[in-house]
């Protein structure tokens, strides 16, 4: 009953502001996909056209076999959560768990035993007879959950459905939507503009900019092998380094910063590394050394304290660069030192 | 610590009700009046003004009339105006500001210029029969304030509820009526009775717009009391304003506590 979403060269405007571009993706069976990205990065208007709440200028949108793309909202069968819940509130929360039902024609006692048993699987049994006012916010997004998964959906949708939760239930939360959708086994297409929540629920996430895809794959890859330099700065390689190849010895590579200095890096670790490429690495991949040894040869800027580490701004040569230092020697504003580039912490970005 | 209240709040408080319940305790007590002249405190005890009201076939007629108009014309305006401030506030954004400004016209320009233009316009030019210009009049001055009221009830109304019924597979139609609608009925029902009070107590456009055989009863008070100054116009307004209540409470009872009770 679950099925596999795609979503194939839609174009959308917003009257004559085109918001996406040519945006192609799909979701496999079963599987939990996030999109990621800023705001007005054109997530949420992905997700609404999956919904059809907006129609898209270019393109169509396939859930299994069926084309949704002209289908009206109401007849995509989508399960829908949304950032504000959207419970009505004029109805207890066993009828608004109820509702998908009612609209499906399931007989009342088969409906109220349906709706009673995915509350009780949310763990709101005992609430179902009071209004969505009374509820907390948790308890709220716990029935939204319940309504969207009990008409038992082939394609469940979030719409930053954690955003207005405190910090310690947003993670409590995420944990709980993620076995729910494992359990049942429901295709899901998750919006959020918060990467740790993404990263942890997701069996893959497209990074989106602009109207675009950036790239789109697991988490590991996207945290350790980012494609491209928007995708690595949004995950936190602080550092883009342009190198030119001057050498190749087999695996070992030699390249040069445009003022000289020299770095040797290993294509064995790094993969195949072309002749004109970017380094690219986190603050914690830029260890600080004395000055003398391979390296960049940089000085020292502000001083800032981590808690697990100092991290200084350094300027090497024309290159504004974020390193982290040990706890145990903390550097001044001025010092003369080395960086040296880890390479278990450092992703290749090919030319674009 | 006790709040005390200023002895001059309370005179103040006092001034302000005797000012503005005074005027209906003497137009209720002349109506009870045994005399025939208006007069205050009334002499003697009767209710024959109000006997009177029936006796003269005119009262019976433009009580009939000013209840249809009432009835009947915030009836159409709910149903013109409800859709219309759904579509102002659904569509806000994509919407010109002017819009909205021009649903609410009639209750900016003065009711006396409308009453005219409608005169000129609708009776003359179209040749309306007066009855059915009646209606039109009182529709178009309670629009407004089906418009304004229910407005404000959806500006506080969150679409995306209505997202969430459409995504559970509610036609939008059908979701207008379960899911919208019941969440802005405190607005409905204030709308309806504003624009019912509106209505019936309306002299400037009925001014214009009543003709041969067809009045209102504000409109049939004022011609009531260029003749004679007996005290069945204070048991005409006392009738006006108990018609009001009794309305008011029935709608209250009705669709605020059936309501409350779901």
């Amino acid at each position: 009953m679950t099925q596999a979403l795609t979503i194939d060269r839609i174009t959308a405007h917003y009257g004559t502001t085109k918001v996406l571009e040519d945006l192609s993706l799909s979701v496999a069976e079963g599987e939990l996909v996030s999109l990621l990205g800023a705001s007005g990065c054109g997530k949420t208007t992905t997700l609404r056209l999956v919904a059809g709440f907006l129609q898209p200028t270019a393109g169509a949108i396939r859930l299994g076999d069926k084309d949704l793309t002209r289908l009206p909202a109401h007849q995509r069968d989508i399960g829908l959560v949304f950032q504000n819940y959207a419970l009505f509130p004029h109805l207890t929360v066993r009828e608004n768990v109820a509702f998908g039902l009612k609209q499906r024609k399931v007989a009342g006692p088969e409906r109220l035993k349906r709706a009673d048993a995915m509350l009780d699987r949310v763990g709101l049994a005992h609430l179902a007879d009071r209004l969505p006012g009374a509820l907390s916010g948790g308890q709220k997004q716990r029935v939204a959950l319940a309504r969207a998964l009990v008409i038992e959906p082939p394609l469940l949708m979030f719409d930053e459905p954690l955003s207005n939760l405190d910090a310690k239930l947003r993670i409590d939360m995420r944990v709980e939507i993620r076995q729910l959708q494992r359990a049942n086994g429901t295709t899901a297409l998750y919006v959020t503009h918060d990467q740790e929540e993404a990263f942890s629920i997701s069996d893959r996430v497209a990074i989106m900019h602009q109207g675009r895809i950036m790239q789109l794959d697991t988490p590991e890859v996207l945290y350790q092998r980012p494609a491209n330099a928007f995708v690595a700065n949004f995950v936190g390689f602080e550092n883009l380094i342009p190198l030119q190849v001057t050498t190749r010895n087999g695996a070992e590579i030699t390249a040069r910063t445009a003022e000289g200095a020299a770095l040797t890096l290993s294509q064995d670790q790094l993969g195949p590394i072309p002749d004109a490429f970017t380094l690219a690495t986190r603050p914690d991949g830029l260890q600080v050394t004395a000055t003398g040894g391979a390296g960049l040869p940089a000085t020292l800027g502000l001083r800032t304290y981590l808690g697990r580490a100092y991290q200084y701004q350094a300027r090497a040569g024309a290159l504004s660069l974020t390193a982290n230092g040990p706890l145990s020697q903390p550097l001044d504003p001025g010092t003369a030192v080395t960086l040296v580039p880890n390479p278990e912490q450092c992703a290749i970005l090919k030319p674009e | 610590m006790a709040t005390r209240i200023h002895p001059l709040l309370i005179l103040f408080t006092v001034l302000v009700y005797v000012f503005l319940l005074g005027p209906l305790i003497i137009i209720f007590g002349a109506s009870l009046s045994d005399t025939t002249y208006l007069t205050f405190p009334p002499q003697g005890l009767s209710f024959r003004w109000f006997q009177n009201i029936w006796d003269i076939s005119a009262f019976r007629r433009t009580i009939v009339t000013s209840l249809q108009m009432a009835f009947l014309g915030t009836g159409i305006a709910l149903i013109v105006g409800i859709p219309a401030a759904y579509a102002l506030n659904r569509y806000r954004v994509t919407l010109p500001g002017w819009l909205s400004t021009l649903f609410v016209l009639p209750i900016l320009v003065p009711e006396i210029v409308i009453g005219f233009s409608l005169l000129r316009s609708v009776t003359v030019q179209a040749g309306v029969p007066v009855w059915y210009a009646l209606l039109i009049g009182h529709t178009l001055l309670v629009i407004p304030y089906v418009i304004r009221v229910v407005s404000a009830s959806l500006a506080s109304f969150d679409f995306s509820i209505e997202e969430a019924a459409i995504s559970l597979g509610s036609p939008p139609a059908r979701t207008f009526f379960t899911i919208v609608l019941p969440n802005i009925r405190s607005g409905v029902i204030a709308a309806f009775i504003l624009s019912f009070i509106t209505s019936i107590n309306d002299v400037s456009v009925s001014l214009f717009l009543t003709g041969p055989g067809v009045s209102t009863l504000p409109i049939q008070l004022l011609a009531h009391m260029e003749q004679f100054f007996d005290p069945t116009i204070a048991s005409v307004s006392v009738v006006l304003m108990l018609l009001t209540i009794l309305v008011m409470i029935i709608v209250e009872r009705t669709l605020g506590l059936a309501i409350v009770a779901k």
